[in-house]
């Protein structure tokens, strides 16, 4: 009879460190973490050596010290005299308002020449195919600074808008102004508005007509969003849905109409005046041709992610809501768009986060996104490299890690449950 | 009594489909004019493409080649076809396509880096197009990374090859140390010994080299480099020396150590979170600061390591990917047959791996093709750089259109070429279910 008799006790060696599996995972980690301080630290301490040599303390007390540049884009107040800090700020909004604006093109356009791409129609199918390629093989920086080079050179000067026989005419009734120098459109304006309120010492003002507005818009779409439940509700009880979508509409107009009315709406046209237009708001040539190269060339590729996304739904999904007796717009709402969404959201996202990283290209035109202030005139200003594309630096990243942490939510959200 | 049928006995002939439905016009009706809706969109988009090639053709063809300046090509186009008509300037690429393709190398050296050029496609023979090439080809693939630099850089032939010796002498190294102390052992020596063989001895040994027997060919200065030889140089460079580095991180990262694990998860992190653009300013401003004082090397050379972190960040991305899409059986097989992690990685997983992530490592690949022209950011001249020059020229200012047409159909052409590969590639490799 054999008896079960324990495994002899081994004893520790030194050598098992190397030899045992069960600790040589051990020794790597540590090995990899002691190399990893030493690159570190050697790093850090050529650094400071570095610094020492040029006669630079590391800090970043510059931040608020005048700029003495100015900012030709902006949102917020500023003048040269305003610190770097405020600034670095401005390039932020900059970059961010060109990542929307972008986005959103992006995403209307993409989706159009996805589904465009598919089209039974050959000649469209095929134009579609000559966009996206012809798109997506070209870089963006080569797009955003031929874009530009397009807007200063062929479109009209302001100086041809002159005169009796002008060469240029403005568009849409005298309303729109489409010059070299950037496009000049009608800027919303309160005769009677509650005006502005500063925020954190004056560092910024914020407009409490605007806000007015906001607030109602949000609780208008809350409203209506009510008014769909209940009919959702109805529906589900008694399977007839009533008809909501002029009150719907009703809901968000009217409120919105009476506010605007009692803030004094109206528009302030361009208006040409010495060499220049004035009035109406400017977005200028380099913003204009920034967002149109991101978002075409963006585009190319959001299409073919759509166009994935609508070809992974297999084709029996149709069938089957066909079967159940579903129209097509509905078994397109109801069952593609719900599945297709899942595989095109993920994709989607992360071709958000490279148009806002590649808004940094905006340098190439004189943009001033956070990249041409922060790392571009401030830097070169101060001479604190280190400290300003640091700083510059970390603000992509928490752009990035935030819109990463969005969709690792949604992923989570969307992911399929399985049994 | 005769017979009857009621029933035809005999087949008709087949008859011939409607005309409508079969060859040219039903194709046309099939595809193009099915529904009043498809016919409008058809009609349209005829209309668009008439509308762009009527502008675009006469622009092309009817324009002008030889010129010494926009205004002299200007008013040849006048001249020709009469004063309205507005015809492209052709002449400045005829002028200066030399330098967009090479920078400023100097001209009686062209031929180093176009043979640098082709023999990179007979070094990449053996890799893309392994049935038609012979199998020996794969030395020359092997030295062809020392081959290239020293077309491109020049200087002594020592050089390189001091630089191959290391390697030779860390596999002597291996072989000579693993039947004595073992297999780790003559890992960590085959990583050593060249590494110790570069620090301390190369330059030494070339120098010397060179004295005694002066091998060589003229030297050229890294700023010389430009247009899309520079272009070409670093998106060459980066996308081989970034599938390596990807591949090593995403084991990392898919690795169960977990302080390798998390150092990898932060560096791919952190690189594909802040823009190329900002790395390019890291090595333009900032890596001299980082490393030891004195040490000042070359600004092509520091984007290069820049550039190929950056890519290795997203091809690891990519080669997790196809990682993960491998189906865990893989993996316990390979563990059944008691194959160590390496063994199991280089035999089982990634040839799996890799062959699910050539759309990936294509169109990574693609990426940093064009992400090259940022150089031109950081004042390198790439061909969108020498552009600018071009354009602030008083002959040529003014000119738009030809220049960045010229250029966007060059990096079409590369581009494209690489996607149509990589589809070539997935077809080829296709062995499983469908």
């Amino acid at each position: 009879m054999t008896t079960l008799t324990d495994p002899p006790k081994e004893s520790f060696r030194l050598s098992m460190l190397i030899y045992d599996t069960r600790y040589r995972s051990m020794t790597i980690q540590v090995v990899a973490l002691i190399g990893f301080l030493i690159a570190i630290g050697w790093l850090i301490s050529n650094t400071a050596n570095n610094l020492a040599e040029l006669g630079k303390e590391p800090s970043f007390g510059f931040l608020w010290e005048p700029a003495g540049y100015d900012i030709n884009q902006r949102l917020l107040d500023y003048n040269s005299q305003s610190p770097h800090i405020r600034a670095a700020v401005i390039g932020l909004m900059n970059t961010l308002v060109v990542a929307v604006l972008g986005c959103i093109t992006a995403t209307v356009l993409g989706v159009t020449i996805g589904v465009l791409r598919l089209s039974k129609n050959w000649i469209i199918a095929r134009l579609m195919t000559i966009y996206v390629e012809s798109f997506r093989n070209v870089p963006v920086l080569l797009w955003i600074v031929f874009a530009m080079a397009i807007i200063t050179e062929t479109l009209p000067q302001p100086k041809d808008f002159r005169g009796e026989d002008a060469i240029a005419t403005m568009k849409l009734g005298d309303s729109v102004a489409i010059t070299n120098r950037g496009v000049y459109i009608p800027e919303p304006l309160f005769s009677s508005g509650i005006g502005d309120v500063s925020v954190f010492n004056d560092a910024f003002e914020v407009s409490l007509d605007l806000m007015a507005i906001l607030a109602l818009l949000g609780a208008s779409l809350v409203i209506s969003g009510l008014i769909k439940k209940r009919a959702d509700q109805i529906q589900a009880a008694t399977g007839v849905r009533p008809t909501t979508w002029y009150a719907r509409l009703g809901v968000i107009v009217i409120p919105m109409a009476i506010l605007l009315y009692v803030l004094g709406f109206h528009l302030g046209y361009p208006e040409l005046k010495g060499f220049n237009f004035t009035g109406g708001t400017h977005l200028r040539n380099s913003l204009i041709a920034l967002w149109l190269a991101l978002s075409l060339y963006t585009a190319a590729f959001i299409a073919e992610i759509v166009r994935a996304g609508i070809l992974a739904i297999s084709k029996g999904q149709t069938e089957a809501a066909s079967a159940l007796g579903l129209r097509p717009s509905r078994t397109m709402n109801l069952v593609i768009l719900p599945q297709a969404l899942r595989v095109i959201i993920p994709p989607l996202i992360s071709n958000y986060l490279n148009l806002t990283k590649n808004s940094s290209l905006a340098i190439a035109v004189g943009y001033m996104d956070l990249t041409g202030t922060l790392m571009g005139i401030t830097l070169n200003q101060t001479g604190r490299e280190l400290e300003t594309v640091l700083l510059g630096m970390l603000v992509y990243l928490t752009i990035s890690l935030s819109i990463s942490m969005v969709m690792n939510w949604y992923n989570n959200s969307v992911k399929l449950r399985e049994r | 009594m005769s017979e009857v049928s009621f029933v035809r006995t005999e087949m008709l002939p087949e008859q011939a489909p409607p005309a409508t439905t079969v060859g040219f016009v039903g194709w046309i009706r099939h595809n193009l004019f099915t529904g009043w809706f498809n016919s409008i969109a058809t009609v349209l988009s005829m209309l668009v493409i008439y509308f762009v090639l009527s502008k675009i053709l006469p622009w092309m063809f009817m324009s002008s080649w030889s010129a010494g300046s926009l205004h002299e090509c200007r008013e040849a186009i006048a001249a020709a076809y009469g004063e309205h008509h507005e015809g492209a300037c052709w002449a400045v690429i005829r002028e200066r396509w030399i330098q967009l393709f090479f920078g400023f190398y100097p001209s009686e050296l062209y031929w180093r880096p176009i043979l640098a050029f082709f023999s990179l496609f007979v070094a990449l023979g053996p890799v893309l197009f392994a049935e038609y090439v012979p199998k020996k080809l794969i030395w020359f693939t092997a030295i062809f990374p020392f081959f290239g630099a020293w077309l491109l850089w020049g200087g002594s032939i020592w050089v390189p090859i001091s630089a191959i010796l290391g390697f030779v002498l860390g596999y002597v190294a291996y072989r000579v140390i693993t039947p004595i102390l073992g297999s780790l052992a003559g890992v960590i020596a085959a990583a050593a010994v060249p590494v110790l063989w570069w620090i301390a001895l190369a330059s030494l040994f070339a120098s010397s080299l060179e004295s005694i027997i002066p091998l060589g060919i003229e030297a050229v200065e890294s700023r010389k480099f430009g247009g899309f030889m520079l272009s070409i140089t670093i998106g060459v460079v980066a996308i081989f020396g970034s599938l390596p580095l990807g591949i090593v991180l995403a084991l990392g990262r898919q690795s169960d150590l977990l302080i390798v694990k998390a150092l990898c998860v932060g560096f791919i992190e952190f690189i594909r979170g802040v823009p190329l653009i900002t790395l390019l300013f890291v090595a333009s401003t900032l890596l001299n600061i980082f490393l030891p004082p004195g040490t000042n090397f070359d600004i092509i050379l520091r984007v290069l390591i820049m550039v190929t972190l950056f890519a290795a960040a997203y091809m690891a991305e990519v080669v997790r990917g196809g990682l993960a899409a491998l189906p865990t059986g893989q993996y316990e097989a390979a563990d059944a047959l008691g194959l160590d992690y390496w063994k199991a990685q280089r035999l089982i997983i990634m040839p799996q791996a890799l062959k699910i992530s050539i759309p990936g490592i294509v169109s990574t690949f693609i990426g940093v093709f064009k992400d090259t022209t940022l150089v031109s950011i950081i004042a390198l001249l790439d061909p969108l750089g020498l552009l600018a020059g071009i354009r602030a020229d008083s002959n040529w200012n003014g000119i738009v259109w030809e220049l960045y047409g010229f250029l966007a159909l060059i990096f079409f052409i590369f581009c494209f070429s690489m996607s149509r590969y990589s589809m070539y590639l997935e077809r080829k490799l296709q062995t499983g279910h469908q």
